[in-house]
């Protein structure tokens, strides 16, 4: 609670969680109050701020309910990505720093072996071979299984830091097991840690979604950011000046990760306080 | 073994793990395509027994499916079942003939541009790419690097107006920050070209017409990349020395009542350390690292490639594109080991008393 209170001290760190708080509340809320229709239902590329407030696409449809629908697209692969990365990483870091011996050897060395190969390589080989299912959820899931290896990493260094500290001894001759010990005493210290992997983990999902499907390897079966300007760019829009239909989505991304990475370093600054100043 | 050169014995080490993880990579970028649904080798096949018309059309089929190992071959004829449909050879029968292609230099030939080699489609898009990018990470490195120190070092309101401003601009994706860029200075202000590498109708040459349009095409590219680098840089370079200015070593040197110029010295040397390692891998994702910039501004290189590619369903370009950026990144990888090796104390005392890394 002291932590919290600290970290609401923090102007940037109000600042973020406010601008990502109100995102998710625009794709929960909006949808419910806003009629969406993904129909055709005025003529291509219509101006904005006419009979469609944000004007409409290359098909004739309402820029407002495509841009809905993308912002919770792009909410949840974030969302789904960095819960499956961290959690993966989380478990497999704690244990093998923990542990050490011939299981982290091998877990590091997977780790190691995963964090050379791009991800953005694997994500375009497996999205290229999935014409037919590709869908938010299979991106999701593809986004989070290439890139647990930095989580891994990151928290295998501090939980092999922790191993040696006084209180994990004495659980130890108190004859805690080694879930135990991990789970109350060693995952507590490092809870702060874990939340600001999660927190760039989200980010570096939703900024993945939108890449892959910038290059035209997104999800067939939903809308999603990268989508939106995807067909912006396919069908010229940026060329013609059709601004309204990439100005709002670079800006609801831009948003997104812009709030995710003020979080991420006014906790940083919170959690290390060398950097407060 | 060798352990009376331990330096040798670390690059060495070094090596054969990197070739591991090289081999790791080929087996993955042969397989992962070959997985999903839309499998490359039936879309082919399909493609192929189709369209079987005329005698020639199918005779030029089947040197292309012979060509690319698709189908079992013995003594240069195509091995055919009773219907005389060719064999399809099996994915390890593929793989191997891969490899083989791979060893003798051969990525094969593009399914779109056929019958052009993926290899000299690569050769062609690579300089383009590689004229953006190297200039733009080198000088935004250093840029960044500069703005950074100076910030950690003078705190204050340089400080409090640079952090944030590079906080936002490295927080921008680069294909959103290339958006804008593209949209305000050239179609809103009409004052660089939107597209292209250079003007359509100079052919590329060495003249001062064709140079004056590839620069002027050039700029609105370089910036997009440029400032996110700068700006990432900037934040990094500042909070390692914040962190290095807290150092036992560095109040001992002030207590010493060192000359400020070489406490500074000390400073950012051991604060360049990270910096250059991200120097390193930056220059490896060079190959793959503006792939969606280059796409926005249509510049000729291999993000175009790999873009017109990928809506072809071209995979040996594919492939051949995603195995180059991932050895020119486990390169980039192997450089940074052994620099580090080299220049990082630490892991060079580990050396010397022979604990390997």
């Amino acid at each position: 609670m002291k932590l919290l209170k600290n970290l609401l001290k923090s102007p940037m760190f109000v600042a973020g969680i406010t601008l990502f708080l109100g995102t998710i509340i625009l794709a929960l809320i909006g949808p419910l109050t806003y009629p969406i229709t993904l129909e055709r239902v005025g003529s291509q590329y219509s101006t904005p701020f006419g009979r469609f407030f944000l004007g409409t696409d290359h098909l004739g449809r309402d820029y407002i309910s495509l841009l809905l629908r993308g912002l919770r697209a792009s909410l949840y692969v974030g969302f789904l990505a960095g819960t499956i990365a961290t959690t993966i990483g989380t478990l497999l870091g704690i244990y093998g720093g923990f542990k050490g011996g011939i299981i982290d050897d091998m877990i590091n060395m997977i780790t190691n072996l995963f964090i050379v190969i791009p991800s953005f390589v694997v994500l375009i080989l497996i999205s290229g071979s999935f014409e037919d299912g590709r869908s938010l959820t299979l991106i999701g899931l593809i986004i989070g299984l290439t890139t647990w290896p930095w989580t891994a990493r990151a928290v295998r260094a501090q939980s092999a830091a922790i191993k040696s500290k006084d209180h994990i001894s004495l659980a130890r001759i108190n004859g805690d097991g080694t879930l135990l010990v991990l789970l109350k005493h060693i995952l507590p210290y490092l809870a702060s840690y874990v939340f600001m992997v999660f927190i760039l983990q989200v980010a570096s999902g939703i900024l993945s979604e939108a890449a892959i499907s910038m290059i035209g390897l997104g999800p067939l079966d939903s809308i999603s950011l990268g989508t939106i300007l995807n067909q912006a760019k396919n069908n010229g829009a940026l060329g013609d000046g059709v601004w309204w239909a990439f100005i709002p989505s670079t800006i609801m991304i831009t948003v997104i990760v812009f709030a995710l990475y003020l979080i991420n370093t006014s906790a940083e600054g919170v959690f290390n306080p060398r950097l407060r100043k | 073994m060798l352990k009376q050169y331990p330096s040798l014995r670390y690059i060495l080490q070094r090596g054969v793990w990197y070739l591991l993880t090289f081999a790791v990579a080929v087996i993955i970028n042969f397989f992962l395509p070959r997985l999903g649904s839309h499998n490359p080798v039936d879309i082919i096949m399909g493609k192929f027994s189709a369209g079987m018309s005329s005698e020639a059309a199918r005779a030029k089929e089947e040197a292309y499916l012979k060509e690319f190992g698709l189908v079992k071959v013995r003594n240069g004829e195509i091995l055919r079942d009773a219907a005389g449909k060719p064999l399809k050879t099996s994915n390890t029968e593929q793989f191997v003939n891969y490899i083989k292609m791979c060893f003798k230099g051969d990525l094969g030939t593009s399914f779109q541009k056929y019958p052009k080699k993926v290899l000299q489609v690569i050769i062609e898009a690579i300089p383009w790419t590689i004229a953006l990018q190297l200039p733009t990470i080198l000088l935004g490195w250093i840029t960044g690097n500069v703005l950074g120190a100076l910030a950690a070092y003078r705190r204050g309101a340089f400080d409090r107006v640079l952090f944030p401003a590079a906080l936002f601009i490295s927080a921008l994706p680069s294909f959103v920050f290339g958006m804008l860029l593209l949209y305000y200075f050239s179609v809103v202000m009409n004052w660089f070209p939107a597209m292209g590498g250079y003007a359509d109708a100079i052919v590329p040459s060495l003249s001062f017409e064709f140079i004056q349009s590839a620069a002027y095409h050039y700029l609105l590219p370089f910036l997009s990349i440029f400032c996110i680098l700068a700006g990432g840089q900037a934040i990094g370079m500042r909070s390692m020395g914040i962190y290095e200015l807290g150092t036992d070593y560095i109040k001992y040197a002030k207590w010493l009542g060192l000359k400020e110029s070489r406490i500074i010295g000390w400073l950012f040397r051991n604060a360049m350390l990270p910096q250059l390692t991200g120097l390193a891998l930056s220059l490896g994702t060079m190959i793959g690292g503006a792939l969606i910039t280059e796409m926005i501004f249509s510049y000729p290189g291999l993000g175009m490639a790999i873009l017109t590619t990928i809506q072809n369903n071209d995979y040996p370009m594919i492939q051949g594109c995603t195995l180059l950026i991932t050895t020119s990144v486990l390169l980039a990888n192997f450089t940074v080991d052994i620099l580090i090796g080299f220049l990082d104390p630490r892991v060079k005392a580990g050396l010397r008393i022979g604990k390997g890394n």
